[in-house]
């Protein structure tokens, strides 16, 4: 027996990928969160990787962040872009890249905000830099 | 209750076939070669081998087409893909069949040919499309580098850990595979010639990345009692642990700490030793963070100390402690998957065959494994002694 209402969660299987992207397609930016235990949990899944619950819901996270690591990533073609591990404030933590700035000026505990940049292969969730230090 | 595999499996004989540039011939030709070579210097033939361990970046179907290749009907086999680490869980595997009364003969082989048939950017495509990471992908990391590189940023962030530490790293490695014949790069490497080589994800240039090689190896496990009755110095596994706890680098909870932590401390528990019994240690070092990460979650120093550690030739030629003594991933060779040379090396050690690069009186000897974007770690002991 499950608790959860599927169709309130829209936690269909395997649409979690498609699920995430359209929601980005259309300007939300929206993570899983667990309704048993409270937390949120990233990339999405059909259980929570903490609990083990199926009762979870597609939620908006506040979208402040901060980089918990980055690289600079330099390709034969000259070109540099800012590959960083960002840790919501919700808690989990994910790839994204920082967009408006110089990759090399990215630096670990900077304070971030999502925003959402539409490329030609899809919906992108990036940050922007908004501060120096949590 | 976990049952001790202490001192009960033995490896006996090692093959090396195909290393650096193998001029052609495919992945199946190089591994039976070394398999072959592993297979009579255990004083087995290869009708003797009755359970196989291999594993493939690209074919699923691999320990089937290897078993049909050498002409092997096994009675037991396993080809789970563990990434570069697979060849020293695999010691854990062997033994646990060998112990079941599964098989009694298990070899357990690798090669690769990356360097003289570099893969098709259709067959990247591929392999990329077989292990989706739709989450990461986007952003378009240069992976496995980009992995690392976050990895080392973290540590350098959280411990002060230096580009020149990381530098070192590669400076020993090549010191030892100056002594080593079969190693791929053998000139002199400076510190400055690590951090002014070209950048690939920073802080990581390309000096700071193992090699792409082709190679081979393969090694054959057996029972201890058995195993000395057919071969004058059988190597003893004492210990073995395994662990991973992600799959992605997004998914590694803190990048400053590896499931070695775990697999390390169940491989000395088992054994019954401690780090500072350790007389030769080799250690996966894909790229120069690893031994750092490795030497810290193994026991060898403190959290946040493995810069110092590696730094200032302690890990080199005549310092304290000998780390990757063929010259790594870093300059011996790497084709792909690694942990089979770290194997092959200690027992050369052990067994007192390496030439210039001798450490004197290797007695013990710790093999590390890495794999994925430092996902899965396994570790074994091994001695020429119960």
């Amino acid at each position: 027996m499950t608790t959860g209402d599927e169709s309130k969660a829209g936690l269909s299987v395997p649409a979690q990928e498609a699920r995430y992207f359209e929601s980005l397609a259309k300007g939300v930016f929206e993570i899983p969160f667990c309704v048993n235990c409270e937390r949120w949990h990233f990339f999405p899944r059909t259980c929570c990787p903490h609990c083990d619950s199926e009762h979870l819901e597609w939620r908006r996270p506040s979208g402040d962040a901060t980089i918990y690591s980055t690289t600079t990533v330099h390709k034969p073609n000259g070109e540099r872009y800012a590959v960083c591990l960002v840790d919501l404030a919700e808690g989990p933590r994910m790839m994204s890249t920082i967009v408006q700035a110089d990759p090399d000026r990215v630096r670990i505990g900077q304070v971030l905000r999502s925003t959402i940049e539409v490329r030609d292969d899809g919906p992108l969730l990036a940050f922007t830099i908004v501060g120096d230090q949590a | 209750m976990r049952e001790s595999i202490r001192g009960k499996v033995a490896i006996l004989g090692t093959g090396l076939a195909g290393l650096g540039h193998a001029g052609g011939a495919t992945e199946q030709e190089i591994i039976a070669k070394a398999s072959r070579a592993a297979v009579h210097d255990s004083g087995l033939r290869m009708s003797d081998i009755d359970g196989i361990i291999t594993s493939s970046l690209t074919s699923p179907w691999w320990v089937m087409r290897m078993a049909e290749y050498l002409g092997i009907r096994p009675t037991f086999s396993d080809s789970t893909m563990f990434g570069g680490s697979s060849f020293i869980a695999d010691i854990q595997i062997a033994a646990m069949a060998i112990l079941s009364g599964r098989c009694r003969h298990v070899l357990v082989c690798y090669g690769s040919n990356p360097r003289s048939v570099p893969s098709s950017s259709k067959l990247n495509e591929m392999r990329a499309a077989l292990d989706p990471q739709p989450y990461e992908h986007p952003y378009k990391p240069f992976n496995p580098v980009s992995s690392y590189a976050l990895a080392a940023a973290r540590h350098m962030h959280q411990y002060g850990t230096t580009r020149e530490q990381l530098a070192d790293v590669a400076v020993a490695a090549r010191q030892w595979a100056a002594m080593n014949p079969d190693a791929f790069m053998r000139g002199p490497l400076t510190r400055q010639d690590v951090l002014q080589a070209k950048m690939v994800s920073s802080p990581l240039t390309v000096r700071d990345c193992c090699l792409v090689t082709d190679g081979a190896g393969a090694f054959v496990l057996s029972a201890t009692a058995p195993a000395r009755d057919l071969h004058a110095t059988p190597i003893h596994v004492l210990g073995c642990g395994h662990a991973h706890w992600h799959r992605q680098i997004s998914c590694m909870e803190d990048l400053t700490v590896t499931a070695a932590s775990e697999s390390g401390a169940t491989a000395f528990a088992e054994a019954g030793l401690k780090p500072s019994d350790m007389d030769v240690v080799q250690l996966y070092d894909a790229f120069t963070i690893n031994p750092i990460l490795f030497l810290e979650d193994l026991g060898f120093c403190k959290k946040g100390e493995g810069g110092p550690f590696v730094s200032e030739g302690r890990i080199a030629p005549g310092g304290e402690l000998p780390v990757n003594t063929n010259g790594g991933g870093l300059s011996f060779g790497h084709p792909g998957m690694y942990s089979i040379f770290l194997v092959i090396e200690a027992v050369t050690q052990l067994r007192k065959q390496a030439g210039k690069r001798q450490v004197a009186g290797a007695e013990t000897a710790l093999v590390h494994g890495n794999g994925g974007v430092l996902s899965s770690q396994a570790t074994a002991i091994l001695s020429t002694g119960v």
